[in-house]
């Protein structure tokens, strides 16, 4: 049998990768092509009482504006694609301009007269909370995901009752709670009651999200810059207005997504439908400015978390109150997911969820590789390295005491788990680590340095099901691996194919990866994100590969006789069980399903799959021999991705500074697919972590609501200098049941525990301080070693 | 000491050659073109001109807009504007997309390409600048018959590119560092690459490719 699982392999677009031969949505051209860019906002909140554009068209060489009243209207608070009435934030587009170039686009933006009303903006939620404060929408200051717009005020008692430094706790939007909170704090030997500000990040991908579009009557060809392939197809056809099946998605690249290019985004509609209007192609690239304003943002986390422990360091009660900071729209599922992580990774025996988005005007936040999760642990382990420290409990032990296993259960609903092997990276990485010997030099000196170990847990749920597989044996004998799942940067599109291959005995030589392209057939397979891809694309594979092996026994037993069960698969062929002399090649199955015809070639697809996958198998129908299936395989609970970092930090008590000196992670993800592919996202996920909580800075003026911390160079998402050289790694390697391959997905748990490592070590090195805050500056080290006050007021955000 | 000082390095030279071949276009003028123009319409930070504009008639004359550029060994003649950047050239004139735009304004070195063997951000030099002198972009970084450089053999075998918008700058900085110092120590590769941004966080991977192509032949 062909090994390919578990396998490193070299993935099959890499060297379009080095060479520069690889196509972003910016490298297209067609003849005709024109540019398109977007006017946005000046202003934090205004009304738009006027626009002027006569004299930006009668600049010659432009070619046309698209306004917010010609594009598709989505009931408020929904992202719009051009802002009408009311803009909610510096950079929201309000109208495009087309030109024959961007220059010219240029030249008839700064034509183009508005007139703006001011109305109160806010860029920080207890702000707006606060009674009399100002509502970042003019008719409301709360929404989110199934969150009615409305407005919120909570009672200046509220306020008064919690100081300056504790989170005043009106009402919520949302809470869930199991078990008796208040018996288990009463039962606690240590209660602890923290305070803190999680701060969010621009998701910053390196690619300014470009969107290049053309018409052929009614169907519309769009290269576009996006994680997620035919997941996203539904939604982009409604943003632009169009039937799906004529939406020809072109994505075969994308360069950084992160969260925040998962099923399209309203942009992508400007360069669609100016080109409609206009009948030429039209460009549209966004500049880094426009990106950090429309590219996402993790959410600000505004929380207080009560915890109760045993005097042996089990969790038996624990309060968490999440204020998000939400954006003008429907923003992220941050504040829940944190309420979710809690629950999963530290097991508490019971447990109170309370939550409240709260709009901003401040660009639109969403999903960034680990939402949630990732604020949550960074701030949470040192406060669970300081109840380990008042019980006189090792941190590595109070951490395996609380740690999920396989009959855990979690959120209000006391979900079983399908897997759950936290403890075991926790051990494995102290081994690796040589946690008993090197926490020994916790807080050592050498020269101006303090030495901090840290410990940090990540959490993401890695694994969904319900999915279409599709592949196809062409008359040449290769096998065509269609997978619809994008190409994120992750190489699991790949890595996840070669799952097809091993399952039915092909050589990967002889396999070709269709996908990037919807003409070439792209099932219905989820959202590149979420962790899900390596777990939903190996059962999706694994699903048409039993169909594709049904087949070949069926035509096996038509050509040579006898029944299917009498045929086994050999090294790309059917043979006989009972005379291998007898076999057929798979060229010849493909050969003979042309003959026959019918469900062979695609042409009586299964009546349970996807509509896309349907238009995908009559885009390939009758090319070969055809499997498709969809991915009814059970799979009861959630399934988890865990991992722990642990990290030795050298911190300067001259600068601030430290540096990374040892960086180990540890992850739980089932059977591993691909280990350089999961060597690369551990490592590349832990440095996402460093700038989350150490480098990274997201500032607004909250006089003006102006971005003081746009440009990459003011925002310094982590270089080659700040990271350590070589981040160690491992697996788990216990596979999860529920998947027919044992795989779960672990992309982004590895940032929230590379982030949490980062401050529990600081914490550490400066004898268990805790800020309370991140990301934590230097600055604010330093002022912390001279027992100056901190520049900002305990829950202010967006200061650093 | 980091890219960014050296590429400020770089331009200083430019602006010395530039007086000499007779480059009259102000500053003003060319800050005017490159740089957004402000707040409200932060949409403009980049200019393509894809065909002579009223913009580029009036100011025809101030400078010569044929010019002769070197490009991965070739000379190539192209009709160039004053503000046009080098970036704008090869990707929208030469159809050499392999060079990035990540940020247009001399922050993450996608745009990385060799003049003279400089690893140079060609989003802040303009085409003006490197007329007579040698470039060289991802697309040339290969043998004459594709055979890939070790840098990019190596960059495959330690899956160093993840979403790979910034690879092709990361490559080409490591192949001028190669040529500089064939056998550089791993905090002498940080420092020549530091002015490469990557977000996907794959600096281990880079760095281990470009000690794994410093010890081949």
């Amino acid at each position: 049998m062909a090994k390919l699982v578990g396998q490193n392999f070299i993935p099959l677009d890499m060297e379009a990768r080095v060479t520069g031969a690889a196509k972003y949505a910016e490298d297209f051209r067609a003849e005709g092509m024109v540019f398109c860019k977007i006017l946005t906002s000046p202003v934090p909140h205004a009304r738009i009482r006027r626009i002027d554009t006569s004299a930006a068209l009668k600049i010659k060489g432009v070619l046309g504006v698209l306004m917010a009243d010609e594009v598709p209207q989505f009931p408020p608070p929904q992202h719009p694609i051009l802002a009408k009435d009311e803009t909610f934030f510096v950079g929201e587009p309000i109208l495009a301009v087309a030109a024959e170039s961007e220059l010219l686009c240029a030249e008839a933006i700064e034509a183009i007269k508005i007139d703006f009303e001011m109305l109160p903006h806010v860029t920080d939620p207890l702000e707006s909370l606060f009674p009399g404060g100002p509502n970042a929408r003019s008719n409301g200051n709360v929404a989110g995901a199934q969150i009615n717009l409305q407005v919120a005020k909570w009672d200046a008692a509220d306020f008064a009752a919690s100081g300056d430094d504790k989170l005043p706790m009106g009402k919520p939007a949302e809470e869930w709670k199991y078990g008796d909170i208040e018996a288990g704090f009463k039962a606690s030997k240590l209660v602890i009651d923290e305070t803190f500000v999680a701060g969010g990040h621009p998701h910053h991908s390196m690619e300014p999200r470009t969107t290049f579009a053309y018409w052929q009557g009614e169907k519309c060809f769009l290269h576009v810059s996006n994680q997620s392939h035919t997941a996203a197809v539904p939604n982009i056809a409604r943003l632009i207005g169009m039937k799906p099946e004529d939406l020809v998605m072109i994505a075969e690249f994308c360069g950084g997504g992160f969260g925040s290019k998962i099923g399209g985004y309203p942009n992508m509609a400007v360069a669609a439908l100016m080109s409609k209007k206009l009948k030429r192609p039209v460009m549209n690239r966004l500049t880094r400015d426009d990106e950090y304003a429309l590219g996402l943002s993790r959410p600000t986390f505004q929380a207080r978390i009560k915890m109760g422990f045993a005097e042996n360091g089990k969790i038996l009660a624990a309060d968490l109150y999440v204020v998000q900071e939400n954006g003008p729209y429907l923003g992220a599922g941050d504040f829940r997911a944190a309420g979710n992580c809690l629950s999963m990774v530290y097991q508490p025996e019971s447990m109170r969820w309370r939550g409240l988005p709260v709009l901003t005007n401040t660009p639109p936040v969403g999903p960034f590789r680990g939402p949630g999760e990732n604020q949550f642990t960074a701030s949470l382990e040192p406060i669970i390295d300081k109840a380990a420290r008042a019980l006189n409990i090792d941190r590595v032990a109070i951490r395996v005491l609380n740690s999920p296993h396989a009959q855990s259960k979690i959120g209000a609903d006391r979900a079983p788990v399908t897997s759950a092997f936290l403890k075991e990276a926790t051990e494995k990485a102290s081994q690796m680590f040589n946690w008993e010997e090197r926490k020994k030099k916790s807080g050592q000196k050498k020269g101006t340095k303090l030495v901090g170990v840290g410990i940090g847990q990540g959490y993401h749920t890695a694994g969904s099901n319900g999915f279409d597989g599709l592949l196809r044996i062409t008359p040449d004998g290769k096998l065509h691996i269609h997978t619809g799942i994008g190409n994120l940067g992750t190489h699991s599109h790949g890595a996840t194919a070669r799952v097809a291959a091993e399952l039915l005995n092909v050589k990967w030589e002889n396999s070709i990866v269709e996908r990037g392209d919807s003409r070439r057939g792209l099932p219905w397979n989820s959202n590149q994100a979420g962790s899900l891809s390596a777990s939903t694309q190996s059962r999706t594979m694994y699903v048409a590969a039993v169909d594709m092996k049904n087949k070949l026994f069926d035509i096996a037993a038509q050509m040579l006789g006898g029944q299917p069960a009498d045929y086994d698969l050999g090294e790309e062929k059917v043979v006989s069980k009972a005379d291998p002399s007898k076999s057929i090649t798979f060229a010849q199955a493909a050969q003979k399903a042309m003959e026959l015809g019918g469900k062979y070639v695609g042409k009586e697809p299964p009546k349970d799959i996807n509509p896309v996958t349907v238009d995908a198998v009559a885009k390939i129908a009758g090319t070969g021999l055809v499997a498709v299936a969809k991915d009814t395989l059970p799979r009861v609970g959630l399934t988890p991705g865990l991992t722990t970092t642990m990290a030795e930090i050298e911190l300067d008590t001259e600068t601030g500074k430290f540096e990374i000196t040892e960086m180990i992670c540890v992850a739980d993800c089932g059977t591993v697919l691909h280990p350089m592919g999961l060597g690369a996202q551990i490592r590349g996920g832990n440095i996402m972590g460093i700038g989350q909580v150490a480098l990274e800075r997201r500032v607004y003026d909250p006089k003006l609501g102006l971005p003081a911390a746009g440009k990459l160079y003011q925002a310094k998402p982590p270089s080659f200098l700040d990271v350590p050289k070589n981040i160690k790694w491992a697996a788990v390697e216990k596979p999860d049941p529920s998947n027919p391959m044992g795989v779960k997905g672990v992309g982004e748990p590895v940032v929230g525990s590379g982030a949490a490592a980062i401050t529990s070590a600081i914490s550490d090195a400066l004898g268990g301080h805790l800020f309370n805050r991140t990301p934590v500056s230097a600055d604010m080290i330093l002022n912390h070693l001279a027992g100056r006050p901190q520049a900002h007021k305990p829950l202010q955000i967006n200061t650093v | 000491m980091s890219e960014h000082d050296t590429h400020t390095t770089c331009q200083h030279a430019h602006d010395h050659e530039a007086g000499e071949t007779g480059l009259r276009a102000s500053r003003r003028d060319v800050i005017k073109g490159v740089v957004a123009s402000g707040v409200a319409v932060s949409s403009t930070g980049y200019v393509v001109a894809g065909r002579p504009t009223e913009a580029a008639a009036q100011t025809a004359g101030a400078v010569e807009r044929l010019v002769t550029v070197n490009v991965n060994g070739a000379d190539r003649r192209v009709d160039v504007l004053p503000q046009e950047t080098l970036v704008q050239t090869l990707r929208y004139k030469l159809g050499l997309t392999g060079t990035k735009i990540g940020c247009d304004h001399a922050e993450c070195g996608n745009c990385t390409v060799l003049v003279d063997g400089v690893p140079t951000y060609s989003c802040t030099t303009l085409t003006q600048r490197v007329r007579g002198k040698k470039v060289v972009t991802i697309e040339g970084i290969a043998g004459p018959n594709g055979q890939l450089h070790k840098v990019q053999k190596a960059m495959m075998e330690e899956i160093a590119p993840q979403c790979g918008f910034c690879t092709p700058g990361q490559i080409v900085t490591a192949v001028a560092l190669l040529n500089e110092n064939p056998k550089p120590t791993e905090d002498e590769v940080i420092v020549a690459l530091s002015g490469n941004l990557c977000r996907c966080g794959a600096y281990n991977h880079y760095l281990n490719a470009v000690m794994r192509a410093s010890k081949e032949a």
